[in-house]
């Protein structure tokens, strides 16, 4: 069973925390990924750098600049990829635009994810339909879980359209917006928070894009399998550097 | 061979909508509703009239004797320039607001290289009376200061990009971001062929006014309404967009494109994205674009402000893949060369963009009777200093 779902099933809320490969310092990828499961976290988003971020907010954008100046590639993240199962149980996925796979070659970027043991793929603009159209056998066949987003403006009929072409968790956008740490969720959040429950989906929800603290985890939790923490652990990094992630994370739960 | 978008947005290869989730309500909102849109009598109505009395529509197609003497050739030029805010840019900004309206938006966003879509968007928002931000790179602003002093003369508030290169793409971005932010009141006016599912197509149909006007203006010069060429410059692509649109499927009209070559194709300092692009997905369409071999797009360069964009519309990666266009690029210096003669020749200054186009004789010979109609795309008062600059004025 791909490790994404046999976390899913645990009886407990996942934190999944999210970086960019490359930064702060070009040779921290499996520091931090290591660190980070030491420390009780659930699963691991690494974001493979981009030069033209467009879902994102200022803090992953420079995040993704300063990892591509530091020397930053496809192929130099496999690189350091490859023993990081020796050490590391949790799931790792993958999470970047789709022109740099593309140009590594669809198949190839596939295989070599499950080569290294990369449990699954966030794309944020490979859309669903194409998705389903034209990749879904080749991400399957390499035992890859592609997860798609949804926000709060995405009709039912979409969210249950995205559910069927899912197979391990729905990536719930906390609001309209790009990414970045944002205090506090309101009433808006909580009734989106509550259509979704309602809709009984096939997919566990985690939730993304605003989880900053213990308090936005633990609201994003109440009724979702877990949350995602992005910009706020770049941040974190950007201050304090690589040493002190058990700080962290113990900071939200 | 069909050269329209397909229902999915799809030239051949080229097209799609390859956007975030966030995008997907307000790109499908404009793509399930552009076409009845257009297609509304009141619409219609309310766009011709603007073109015409706003505008200055129809644009003169010009015969251009001395050029013509000079090339040995028949040159007609497309006077784009002589349109209201001096270029082919409000045409499209024109119709956007039209349609922005009728979709009941109240806040416009629009990206800006140049500044002369900005100042088109600027302009029909003042018109309108509706909001208008427009994003620009940090570096260009400091580069087209007037540029920026008549957006904000027309109440447009100009938002600096600070992320990636400060450029175009970057302003790109950073409009794509703003739409994500304020996804129900706003909607955005690209100015180019470019971006996702239903841009390309609904820019190139508010654009093809330009070669519809070719058309029956030629049938009164010369009897005829197909040129044997048609020649644009291209940096994303609308005003060739427009200018060919209407011959696409008569291959007796040879299609021109002229890429800008900055410095040289090969010099690692250029703009000519056909030539030195590889497929791949930039502002959420699947095209030809200049990237590094790791998949990150690069910076191009043109001494041209308007054509220094890593992409290229997907109607245009669709003609050069199939051969349709002939792709022609052209360097700076001869860009500049030509400028000047037709200064010189016929009395107009020609945008540095459009001089691009007038630069094909270098490149291609015609014959003594071909017609070559050139678009000519913007006029030259905003390159004043690059011009002085460059010769010494």
């Amino acid at each position: 069973m791909n490790r994404i779902n046999t976390a899913l099933k645990q009886d407990k809320k996942l934190l999944s925390i999210y970086f960019t490969a490359g930064y702060p310092s070009l040779n921290d990828t499996a520091k931090i990924i290591q660190d980070l499961e030491k420390n009780g976290v659930d699963m691991i988003e690494i974001g493979l750098p981009f030069s033209d971020p467009l879902a994102d907010g200022p803090t992953i954008q420079e995040s993704s600049t300063i990892a591509l100046k530091n020397g930053m590639t496809t192929q130099l993240l496999f690189e350091q990829l490859k023993d990081i199962r020796k050490s590391v149980n949790i799931p790792l996925i993958i999470m970047g635009y789709f022109n740099p796979m593309m140009q590594y070659g669809i198949e190839a970027f596939c295989a070599k994810c499950q080569e290294i043991g990369i449990d699954g793929l966030i794309i944020p603009d490979l859309p669903v339909n194409e998705y389903h159209e034209h990749y879904q056998e080749t991400f399957e066949k390499y035992g890859l879980i592609n997860v798609f987003l949804i926000t709060p403006q995405t009709s039912d009929e979409r969210i249950r359209f995205i559910d069927s072409v899912s197979n391990g968790f729905i990536y719930m956008v906390s609001s309209a917006s790009t990414t970045g740490a944002k205090s506090t969720f309101g009433d808006t959040q909580q009734q989106y928070f509550e259509r979704i429950e309602a809709l009984d989906l096939k997919n566990p929800q985690i939730v993304g894009f605003g989880i900053s603290n213990k308090e936005t985890f633990t609201q994003a939790t109440k009724t979702a399998k877990g949350a995602i923490i992005g910009s706020a652990f770049i941040k974190h990094l950007t201050n304090e550097g690589v040493d002190t992630i058990d700080k962290f994370v113990g900071s939200i739960r | 061979m069909n050269y329209q978008a397909n229902e999915k947005g799809y030239y051949g290869d080229f097209g799609g909508a390859y956007i975030p989730e966030m995008l997907y309500p307000n790109v499908e909102e404009l793509r399930t509703t552009y076409l009845d849109i257009m297609n509304e009598p009141s619409f219609k109505e309310e766009f011709d009239q603007l073109l015409k009395d706003y505008v200055g529509r129809p644009s003169p197609l010009y015969f251009a004797k001395r050029l013509s003497e000079k090339h040995n050739t028949k040159v007609y030029l497309k006077r784009e320039d002589l349109n209201h805010t001096g270029a082919h840019k409000v045409n499209n900004t024109i119709g956007q607001i039209l349609v922005a309206k009728r979709l009941g938006k109240n806040r416009i966003i629009a990206e800006t290289g140049a500044g002369q879509h900005g100042v088109a968007t600027a302009t029909v928002c003042a018109l309108m009376g509706i909001k208008c931000i427009v994003y620009m790179g940090e570096i260009d602003i400091k580069r087209q200061a007037p540029n920026v002093a008549r957006m904000k003369m027309l109440g447009a508030e100009v938002r600096p990009a600070k992320s990636g290169s400060k450029t175009l793409k970057d302003a790109t971005n950073e409009a794509i971001r703003d739409w994500i932010n304020n996804p129900v009141d706003t909607h955005y006016i690209i100015g180019s062929a470019i971006g996702p599912h239903p841009y390309p197509d609904m820019v190139t149909r508010f654009q093809s006014i330009i070669s519809e006007e070719i058309k029956w203006q030629l049938k009164e010069k010369e009897g005829r309404e197909h040129p044997d060429y048609v020649v644009a410059c291209i940096g994303g692509g609308s005003n060739a967009a427009g200018t060919y649109y209407h011959f696409l499927e008569e291959p007796s009209v040879g299609i021109i494109a002229v890429e800008a070559a900055g410095k040289g194709v090969h010099s690692g300092e250029s703009a000519a994205t056909s030539q030195l692009g590889k497929e791949g997905i930039i502002h959420g369409c699947k095209t030809l674009l200049m990237q590094t071999s790791d998949g990150q797009i690069t910076e191009p360069y043109s001494i041209s402000a308007g054509l220094d964009y890593p992409g290229v519309g997907p109607l245009h990666a669709h003609l050069y893949k199939t051969a349709r266009g002939e792709f022609y690029s052209v360097t700076d210096d001869d860009a500049m060369a030509a400028g000047l003669e037709l200064s010189q020749l016929e009395g107009i200054i020609p945008a540095i963009e459009s001089s691009h186009a007038l630069a094909i004789f270098n490149d291609k010979k015609f014959r003594p009777d071909d017609i070559v109609v050139i678009s000519l795309s913007g006029r030259g008062d905003k390159d004043l200093d690059t011009y002085i600059d460059y010769f010494k004025l």
